[in-house]
C-alpha cells in the first residue's frame, strides 16, 4: 500500500539533503517528493509518498524522527487525505488528434497552456491516479513530454 | 562571560571551556591556524597533537568512552577532516558521544574546489547523529553548545561542527550560551508507566528469563539498576560485546557474552529461555546469528532510548523506549511490590549453572610451543586483578580479550564493536588513559590492526601517557585467515603478512618500551615491568599463528551450528 507522508521540517540549509540521504542510506525507495514553504515561513512541508509493501512505514517514520531538523511527521490515512499533484504534458496534436486531445482536456480539467500547429501542452492537477488515467488516454495519440510535481497532501478537517 | 566581544577563534576555546572540555585530540593545519592560535593561550584547555587525525577521532572516543563525557576532535578543512571520517563512523556505529570540530575553506570559496576543500558535512551525513556547517561568527557559541547537547543525550552519537576560517577571523560578543532551542529533538528519557508495569509481571512470571545487556546499560550508567533488578529477581545475564562492564562477570548470575563469539552458557540460555529482558541492544547480527532461529521460545521485551531500535530486528511484546536506568529503575520498584518465589526459576538457574560448569571456555596449550593467546590475555587479567581499562583493535584478539578477561565494572572494556575499525585499539587507549589516569590501561592488540595506526606511539610518548600494548603477534590477520580456515579451505589469500617490523624496537625507537616474549612464564613479569615502567610499553607476544577464537556460531547460522564449545567432561555437543 502507498503511503503518504506529511513531513514537517525546519527551512534550513540541507535539511532536504539529510533527508533524501536517509532514505538513501536505509535502502528506501521514493515514489515521489515534493517540498515547499508551510504555514510558517521557518518550516517546510515535505510530501513523501513510499510504498509500504517495500519498507515498514515505522521504521522509516521512525528513522526520520530521529533528524534533529524534523519537527512532526504524520503517515496521512488515504480515507481521510486531500492530495493533488500537478502535471504538465506535452502531446503531439494535428488534424483529428488535435480535437482527440482537445476533449480529453476537457473530460479531465486540464487546461491547454501551449498550443502551436504540431503539438499542444496540457496543464492539469489532480490525484495521482488521475494523472495516471489522463497520461493512459493520451499515450497513443503521442506524449512527447511529462514533468510532474509529485503529491502534496494534507490531512482533512482540522489534524492538518 | 557576558557579551565579551573577541575573535570567532576565542569564542570558541570559551564555549568549548564553557562545556567542561578539559583536553581535545587533534592536527592543526592551513584554516585551522587562527583557532590554534587562540588555543595557545587557553587556560583549562588542553589539546594533545596526534600523528594522524584518525588518532584523533579514536582518542578522543576511547576518552569519551572511558569517561562518559563527550570527546573532542579536531582538524583543518580536506583532508584533515576526511582522515577523521573512519573516527566519527566508529563513533556512531557504537553511539559514543564526540564532537569533531573540522575547519573549512573561507566562506566565500566553498564549492570552488579550493585548497584542501572538501564537503565534510556532506562526507559525514550519514554517520553522524547532526551536523553544523557555521555560517556566521555570532551563532557559533549556540552552535557548540547545541552540538554538546546532541551528541551526549538520547542516544548518544558524533556531532561534526564545520567551520570556515573567516568565521574563526569574525568578531562576536561572546556569552556563555545555556539555552537549548530544538524543536525537532526530544529523545524520551521516561519509560511509559503502563509498559513498565507490564514488563514488571512479565518478569515476575517468568520461568526461564534471560537478562540481555547492551551498550545503552554502559552509556546511561545504568549497571547498577542492572545489578539490583538480576538480583531481585535472579535473572541469569548476558551481555554484548559493547555490553561488557555492565554487569560484573564475577558475579554467579554471569554467563559471559552472548552471539558468534559467545559463551556456550549464554547462547544456550537464550535459545531456551521464555523471556529476554533486552536493554540497551539492538538484536545485531553478530549477536542474533540467524534471526528467525533466535531465542524461538520467547517473548520479548525491550528497552532502549532509541525508537528507531524497536522493532527494528525483532518485534517486541513489550517495548519500552526510555534511558535504561530510569527504566530499569522503574521496574525494580513495581517488582518490590510483587509477590514471587526463588523456586520459580530455581530448576532454570541449576541448568544454566550445571552448563556453566560443564561448558567453560576453554583452549589446548598449542602444540608449537608457541604462546597460547587466550594464556596471554588470562595472565594480563590475573596481573591487573580484573581492574585494568582494556581496550582492542579488532580481530581475534579482541574476541580472546572479551574470552578471557573479567570484566567487572562500566566503562572497562572499549572496543571498536558495531564498525569493527581495525586501529581503533592504541589511540583509543590513549584517550582512555588521559581520561582515567588512575587506571592501568592495556591495549590488547593485533600485528594487523597495531600497524594501521601504530604512528601514535609517538602520542603516548609526547605525552607520558602510560599504555601498554600487548600485541598478540601471530603473522597473520587472524580472524580473516580463521575465516579461510574454516569455510575457504585453507585458501589463505593475503592474510599472511610475511613481513613484520621488530615491534621491540620499533617501540624503542618510538621512545616507548618495547619487550619481546616467547616464553610462557616470561608473560607474567613482562606485564609487570611494562606497568611498572610508568611509560608507554609494547609487548610484543608471539603467540601461535593458526589458533582459533571458539566456541563460533557462523554467520547467519543457528545457535545450535555451533562449532566447537564442547563440554570438558565428555566432549560432547550441548
Amino acid at each position: 500500500m502507498k503511503h503518504t507522508l506529511s513531513v514537517l521540517v525546519e527551512n534550513k540549509p540541507g535539511v532536504l539533503t539529510r533527508v533524501a540521504g536517509l532514505f538513501a542510506r536505509r535502502g528506501f525507495n521514493i515514489e515521489s517528493l515534493a517540498v515547499g514553504l508551510s504555514e510558517d515561513p521557518r518550516l517546510s512541508r515535505i510530501t513523501i509518498v513510499i510504498d509500504g509493501d517495500e519498507h515498514p512505514v515505522d521504521q522509516v517514520t521512525k528513522q526520520l524522527h530521529k533528524l534533529i531538523n524534523v519537527l512532526k511527521i504524520r503517515d496521512l490515512d488515504p480515507e481521510n487525505q486531500v492530495s493533488a499533484e500537478l502535471l504538465l504534458v506535452r502531446v503531439a496534436g494535428e488534424g483529428e488528434k488535435r480535437t482527440e486531445v482537445l476533449q480529453i482536456a476537457e473530460i479531465f480539467n486540464a487546461k491547454i497552456v501551449d498550443v502551436d500547429r504540431r503539438q499542444l501542452t496540457l496543464r492539469v492537477v489532480g490525484t495521482n491516479e488521475k494523472l495516471e488515467a489522463l497520461l493512459e488516454l493520451l499515450q497513443p495519440l503521442g506524449v512527447l513530454e511529462v514533468v510532474r510535481t509529485g503529491t502534496i497532501a494534507l490531512g482533512r478537517g482540522r489534524g492538518g | 562571560m557576558t557579551d565579551k566581544k573577541m575573535k570567532g577563534s576565542h569564542a570558541l576555546v570559551a564555549a568549548l571551556e564553557h562545556e567542561g572540555v578539559e583536553v581535545m585530540f587533534g592536527f592543526p593545519g592551513g584554516v585551522a591556524i587562527p583557532f590554534y592560535d587562540a588555543l595557545y593561550d587557553a587556560k583549562n584547555l588542553r589539546h594533545v597533537l596526534v600523528r594522524h587525525e584518525q588518532g584523533a577521532a579514536h582518542a578522543a572516543d576511547g576518552y569519551a568512552r572511558a569517561t562518559g563525557k563527550v570527546g573532542v576532535c579536531g582538524s583543518t578543512s580536506g583532508p584533515g577532516a576526511t582522515n577523521l571520517v573512519t573516527g566519527i563512523a566508529t563513533a556512531y556505529l557504537d553511539s559514543s558521544p564526540l564532537v569533531a570540530i573540522t575547519w573549512q575553506v573561507r566562506s566565500d570559496l566553498i564549492g570552488t574546489d579550493a585548497f584542501q576543500e572538501a564537503d565534510i558535512t556532506g562526507i559525514t551525513l550519514p554517520i553522524v547523529k547532526h551536523s553544523y556547517l557555521v555560517k556566521s561568527t555570532e551563532e557559533l557559541p549556540r552552535i557548540v553548545h547545541e552540538a554538546f547537547h546532541i551528541a551526549s543525550t538520547g542516544r548518544p552519537g558524533p556531532v561534526v561542527i564545520d567551520i570556515p576560517v573567516d568565521v574563526a577571523l569574525g568578531e562576536v560578543a561572546y556569552r556563555d550560551c545555556d539555552t537549548i532551542d530544538l524543536p525537532g529533538y526530544k529523545p524520551t528519557s521516561r519509560g511509559h508507566v503502563k509498559q513498565i508495569r507490564a514488563a514488571a509481571k512479565a518478569i515476575n512470571e517468568a520461568q526461564r528469563p534471560v537478562l540481555y545487556l547492551g551498550g545503552g546499560v554502559v552509556t546511561s550508567d545504568a549497571a547498577a539498576e542492572v545489578l539490583r533488578l538480576a538480583e531481585l529477581r535472579r535473572l541469569p545475564v548476558t551481555t554484548t560485546l559493547m555490553g561488557i562492564g555492565g554487569f560484573p562477570e564475577t558475579h554467579e548470575l554471569s554467563m559471559g557474552m552472548l552471539g558468534m563469539h559467545g559463551t556456550v552458557a549464554a547462547n544456550y540460555a537464550v535459545h531456551e529461555c521464555d523471556l529476554l529482558i533486552a536493554v540497551g541492544a539492538r538484536f545485531d547480527d553478530r549477536v542474533t546469528g540467524k534471526l528467525k532461529a533466535f531465542a524461538p521460545h520467547a517473548r520479548f521485551i525491550h528497552i532502549d532510548v532509541d525508537p528507531a531500535e524497536i522493532g527494528k530486528n525483532v518485534v517486541p511484546l513489550i517495548p519500552i523506549v526510555g534511558q535504561a536506568r530510569q527504566v530499569i529503575g522503574a521496574v525494580c520498584k513495581e517488582l518490590e511490590a510483587m509477590e514471587w518465589s526463588r523456586e520459580q526459576t530455581q530448576p532454570w538457574l541449576a541448568r544454566i549453572a550445571e552448563r556453566k560448569d560443564e561448558y567453560p571456555l576453554h583452549y589446548e596449550r598449542p602444540k608449537d610451543g608457541k604462546l597460547a593467546p587466550q594464556f596471554v590475555v588470562k595472565e594480563i587479567d590475573r596481573v591487573t586483578g580484573h581492574d585494568a581499562v582494556v581496550c582492542t583493535d579488532v580481530g581475534q584478539h579482541q574476541m580472546w580479550a572479551t574470552q578471557y578477561y573479567t570484566y567487572t565494572f562500566p566503562r572497562q572494556f572499549i572496543s571498536s564493536g558495531g564498525l569493527g575499525t581495525m586501529g581503533f585499539g592504541l589511540p583509543a587507549s590513549i584517550g582512555a588513559s588521559i581520561g582515567r589516569p588512575d587506571k592501568t590501561v592495556i591495549d590488547i592488540s593485533g600485528d594487523g590492526g597495531f600497524q594501521m595506526t601504530m604512528q601514535e606511539l609517538a602520542t603516548a610518548v609526547n605525552y607520558d601517557v602510560p599504555v601498554v600494548v600487548a600485541v598478540l603477534n601471530n603473522g597473520y590477520l587472524g580472524m580473516v585467515r580463521q575465516w579461510q580456515d574454516l569455510f575457504w579451505n585453507k585458501r589463505y589469500s593475503f592474510t599472511c603478512v610475511e613481513v613484520q617490523p621488530d615491534f621491540k624496537a620499533l617501540a624503542e625507537a618510538f621512545g616507548a618500551v618495547g619487550m619481546r616474549v616467547t616464553e610462557e612464564d616470561e608473560v607474567e613479569p613482562a606485564l609487570r615491568d611494562a606497568i611498572a615502567s610508568g611509560r608507554p610499553a609494547v609487548i610484543d607476544f608471539r603467540t601461535s599463528p593458526e589458533e582459533n577464537v571458539f566456541p563460533m556460531v557462523p554467520a547467519g547460522s543457528e545457535i545450535t551450528e555451533m562449532i566447537g564449545g564442547t563440554s570438558r567432561k565428555k566432549g560432547r555437543k550441548p
